[in-house]
């Protein structure tokens, strides 16, 4: 199981290489709708590759108010 | 029947025995007047398909998904210019018009596919739920957000699903508003085949020409056997949601999900 510092990593690698960002530009307290210029559909379509990537269920009321992926990863990390 | 159609909000055309209905309105097939009336327009072609066609597919032609789910812009807009006592009727209308269609896909002695991708939420999951077998792309999702409005789903979602699962999926989805990803639908009965990204089309229509191989007739007598319309519970659902239509709080819900600015607004 990844600790919360791999989770976070593997969250900007997916990110980065999904949404076509340069991966060096993105950081943990970035705003992701911001920094990878997505809409809502597109955080759904986050939401699934992320669950796909750890095996995980994530409620979408979880990810109520979280933009930022520091939040994200530790969401992830409670359900790993 | 009419054999291939081209409209503002859907297009249909049959071919080697298989209708397939495309959605292509934007931004992501929301259900408003326009396409009630052309879907009005294919369940009378669907009605008179009997004889040349064995299944139907519905997919939407759009990246974003397969339906959204009903207008909810146009039916704030439009409510908004009518007199208190005039809602209830009009929304009923526009219900028992919906319901005709749905019921019409659902019954049809047609084998019915529903190839979804992306966004299946509200009306387009009920949509989607009036088909014998549903082929999701691997990034489809699922879900009946009505409760965050202070609705229920309205066009027969409920009744289809208690048909078709556990009452506990049917609870989980209606009750928490989450959504489900193509592999939790999988598990819990929802989804017949998970297809790679972009390939549920592909799959459908793979499953459609292996099914054209069988007697109609007994294909479609095997499905009236074991798919009956609950009519009395749709009905009663057409009730629930025009009474519970009428408190404060569905058209606050309403008035904050068309003015959202927010950049989650599937999260109202």
């Amino acid at each position: 199981m990844p600790d919360a510092d791999q989770t976070l990593e593997q969250i900007l690698d997916l990110a980065a290489k999904h949404f076509k960002v340069p991966r060096d530009k993105l950081t943990p307290d970035d705003d992701f709708f911001r920094t990878l210029k997505i809409d809502s559909l597109q955080a759904l379509d986050l939401l699934t590759r992320l669950e796909q990537h750890f095996h995980v269920e994530l409620p979408d009321y979880e990810l109520q108010g979280v933009s930022d992926f520091r939040t994200l990863a530790s969401r992830i990390q409670s359900r790993l | 029947m009419i054999s291939s159609y081209k409209g503002r909000t859907l297009s249909w055309e049959l071919k080697e025995r298989v209708l397939e209905l495309a959605l292509h309105r934007g931004p992501c097939n929301e259900i408003g007047s326009h396409t009630l009336e052309e879907l009005e327009k294919f369940a009378t072609t669907l009605e008179a398909a009997g004889d040349q066609a064995s299944v139907l597919i519905v997919y939407s032609s759009l990246q974003c998904g397969f339906c959204a789910g009903a207008d909810l812009r146009e039916l704030y807009l439009r409510l908004q210019g009518l007199a208190r006592a005039e809602v209830v009727p009009a929304l009923r209308d526009f219900l028992e018009r919906i319901h005709r269609v749905m019921n019409l896909i659902d019954a049809s002695p047609l084998t019915t596919i529903a190839a979804v991708h992306g966004v299946t939420f509200g009306g387009g999951f009920e949509l989607a739920l009036t088909c014998d077998l549903i082929i999701a792309d691997k990034m489809a999702r699922f879900c009946f957000p009505e409760l965050r409005l202070g609705l229920v789903p309205g066009f027969g979602g409920i009744p289809r699903l208690k048909r078709d699962m556990g009452n506990a999926v049917v609870r989980d989805l209606l009750l928490t508003g989450r959504s489900f990803n193509a592999v939790k639908s999988q598990q819990c009965g929802l989804v017949s085949q998970i297809a790679a990204e972009g390939e549920a089309l592909k799959l459908a229509r793979a499953t459609a020409s292996q099914l054209t191989k069988f007697d109609r007739q007994t294909a479609a007598a095997a499905k009236k056997f074991i798919k009956p319309i609950p009519h009395d519970d749709l009905r009663r659902e057409i009730d629930l949601f025009c009474e519970l239509f009428l408190q404060p709080a569905v058209a606050a819900g309403l008035k904050r999900f068309v003015e959202s600015k927010d950049a989650q607004p599937y999260l109202p």
